[in-house]
């Protein structure tokens, strides 16, 4: 069906993009062969370190033409293989392309090529008293995998995820074109908005090479609220009735004092409370210190009335960066803490948060693994992870099979999705096609099909 | 055991307006915080009171807007805190702070320990501790990571000295300065803070300070000159010198030579 690389090809490429640019097999670092988590594994023919719009567009044009298989990388941060060429092919790295065109103070954007990294950007916005409030985990990810993914992070709860920031796209469709979807424009009716279908499409259907992002002013005071429960149950039964109490939360976070054990152990730090089975770290902001600390109060004093045994506050920057790195170091560190591990990145509603974490612990006593999780509690989107340990391989595979299934299955009961921020990429596809269903599914497919008719951008994700 | 934590409000940014006459930090009492260091000097306090029993104060010279850092103290396990507070202590040096928070533990009365921590952030001296210890009269060890035992009347404790850890031991009372990062501060708690009674912190003005020499306060009494006061230019630019301690200061020497700083 596809194309095999061969040296024509590898010559054609060389003499459109600068040699030192392009490399070829084993001149390919082995890092380009998977992403984060790197369960799916294979290498791509060729690796093109990209420079610009035009020059996606002439490799584009080039392997349409040739029915070569592409797929883009950005810093390769994907947890579900999405950036992975499985077919080989060419593989085009984002990286270099990150830079911060325009900051538009009149229109509140910020215009991005697709390698700027989120901490990038945050520092970037920040430094101009502006906000991009889309907040993963993972700040060395880049805006252009963030946008592939739709990725949410730890503002959800109250700001929205990537899509609700994104103003307008260049890209570069599979026929080598440049199409521009949107633009610096607040609202927009005019036909099928095709700049939402490329956001959270994962590389599928065109190349982000150019963003327009939405910028919110800066609040001036951020704080946060450490709440430790002496039970995981009372813990996480209090998250619906802090949303139902009506406050303007920016982040509600929940884990356990095994995961934090886990983040000393790997930044080789100590957390400033580890005494408290199950905690949640709440985020308020706001511009009035009169305010914000009202907000904090009342959610300290309503987090005791729920059976929080205290509240700590977390206020200085010395503060927030000792809890705050902390937190985004958790999958990291639970990675470092197993032999290997697979994710599970479902989104329920919020309401239904409890019964999922404990279905997953019991889960994890029944089939005796160690199935340690974190996650978004104010958004219903949970991070769990399924850790192999000491388990044969094929014990390992068959273990994660029966958890996997179980536990998508479980979120479809409670109308959940199969993930919240990290996609599905190639490890999820089974998944998907179970909740959505075949006609769904086979919608996809048909857009897929009238973006992309030879099926050459990244080729076996998503289904 | 009665222990007395030295702390200070500091601007919680580097971006601070200077007296262009006087040379002297302007505080506003707005974006202010407790001094970061002194977090790990009250971690160390709460940590024996925990071991051993006792009372902690918290004590601090400063502007009004200086209770709220006392009252944070109080929220994160001190049992009360003492306030200096007198147009007279404006301006103070390393020698006129010391002087004010000699006659400030006076005033407190009996003590076993004074736990400083090992510099603030906007002063950046580290003389403050053990000139108020010099002030008083006592043994005092600067750079402690630990606190390795403790009776009634001796504490032994670990120095960080950089190329060398040294064990102290001292005859109580004595004073501590903290190192950076020597243990994990706690947070500030809500339960304390709703606790906390409303005549926790004590504010005293210098004419309730006995015996005090007013010659030796604030500007007057501070022998050090402020010429001007600036934020360091930001540069990039990096050399990585390698080898032993020696060759490294030959290097550093050489290069401050050349370019005329020394």
């Amino acid at each position: 069906m596809y194309n095999k690389i061969c040296s024509q090809d590898v010559s054609y490429l060389k003499s459109i993009i600068s040699p030192e640019r392009v490399l070829c097999g084993s001149e390919i670092p082995e890092d380009y062969s998977h992403d984060e988590l790197g369960g799916i594994s294979s290498a791509p023919d060729v690796l093109i370190r990209v420079l610009s719009t035009e020059e996606i567009s002439a490799v584009m044009k080039y392997s349409n033409e040739n029915k070569i298989p592409v797929v883009v990388r950005g810093s390769g941060t994907g947890l579900v293989g999405a950036s992975v060429a499985i077919q080989g092919g060419i593989m085009m790295e984002t990286t270099a392309m990150n830079k911060i065109l325009e900051l538009d103070e009149e229109n509140l954007t910020v215009t991005v090529q697709p390698g700027v990294l989120l901490m990038e950007l945050a520092e970037y916005t920040q430094n101009h008293d502006f906000l991009y409030p889309p907040d993963p985990g993972e700040k060395s990810a880049t805006i252009g995998g963030n946008i592939s993914t739709n990725a949410g992070g730890m503002r959800a709860v109250k700001y929205g995820v990537t899509r609700d920031y994104v103003r307008g796209l260049t890209i570069v469709l599979p026929d080598g074109s440049i199409q521009k979807l949107g633009g610096k424009i607040v609202k927009n009716s005019t036909g099928y908005n095709l700049m939402q279908l490329i956001i959270g499409s994962e590389g599928t259907l065109g190349i982000i090479t150019e963003a327009i992002l939405k910028l919110l002013p800066l609040p001036k005071i951020s704080e946060s609220l450490l709440v430790p429960f002496d039970s995981f149950d009372k813990c996480i039964r209090a998250v619906p009735n802090i949303i139902r109490s009506k406050t303007s939360l920016t982040a509600i976070e929940f884990f356990e004092r095994e995961t934090i054990l886990f983040a000393e152990e790997y930044l080789g730090k100590k957390f400033p409370d580890t005494k408290s089975p199950a905690y949640l770290l709440l985020t308020v902001d706001g511009n009035t210190m009169e305010n914000v600390e009202s907000e904090m109060t009342h959610v300290a004093k309503l987090c005791m009335d729920l059976g929080a045994s205290d509240a700590y506050i977390v206020d200085t920057d010395e503060r927030k960066e000792s809890v705050w790195k902390a937190r985004g170091a958790f999958l990291e560190a639970i990675k470092a803490s197993t032999t290997e591990m697979d994710e599970c990145d479902v989104v329920v509603p919020r309401n239904k948060i409890a019964d999922f974490i404990e279905y997953t612990h019991k889960l994890a006593r029944e089939h005796n693994i160690r199935i340690p999780s974190f996650g978004h509690a104010g958004d219903g989107n949970l991070h769990i992870y399924i850790c192999r340990d000491n388990l044969s391989d094929s014990e390992w595979k068959k273990q994660l099979n029966i958890i996997f299934d179980k536990m998508y299955s479980h979120a479809n009961t409670l109308s959940g999705m199969v993930s919240g921020e990290h996609g599905i990429g190639f490890a999820k596809k089974e998944y998907m096609l179970e909740t959505l269903g075949e006609k769904q599914v086979s919608l996809m497919r048909g857009i897929k099909g009238v973006f992309d008719p030879n099926n050459i951008l990244n080729p076996g994700k998503l289904f | 055991m009665k222990i007395i934590v030295c702390v200070k409000q500091v601007p919680a940014s580097s971006n601070v307006d200077v007296d262009p006459v006087t040379g002297v930090l302007k505080r506003d009492g707005t974006n202010v915080k407790l001094n970061p260091y002194d977090l790990f000097a009250l971690e160390m306090a709460f940590r024996l009171k925990e071991d051993m029993g006792g009372c902690i104060t918290a004590l601090s010279m400063g502007p009004s807007s200086a209770l709220s850092s006392l009252l944070e103290t109080v929220y994160m396990g001190a049992d009360k805190g003492v306030l200096l507070s007198d147009r007279v202590f404006a301006g103070s040096d390393v020698q006129a702070t010391s002087y004010a928070l000699k006659c400030g533990v006076n005033k407190i009365g009996s003590y076993d320990l004074i736990i400083c921590g090992k510099q603030t952030t906007d002063g950046d001296t580290a003389q403050v501790g053990p000139e108020l210890a010099e002030q008083l009269g006592i043994e005092h060890a600067s750079n402690v990571i630990s606190v390795d035992s403790i009776d009634g009347e001796y504490i032994t404790v670990t120095l960080n000295l950089d190329d060398v850890y040294q064990t102290q031991k001292m005859k109580l009372p004595c004073l501590l300065t903290i190192e950076k990062d020597a243990c994990t501060p706690r947070l500030p708690s809500f339960r304390r803070k709703l606790a906390a009674p409303p005549d926790c912190i004590q504010v005293y003005t210098a004419d309730q300070l006995e015996d005090i020499d007013r010659s030796k306060c604030g500007l007057k009494g501070s022998p050090t000159q402020v010429e001007r006061i600036f934020p360091p230019d930001s540069d990039t630019k990096q050399i990585i010198f390698e080898g032993d301690a020696e060759t490294l200061s030959k290097e550093l020497y050489s290069i401050l030579t050349s370019e005329k700083i020394v």
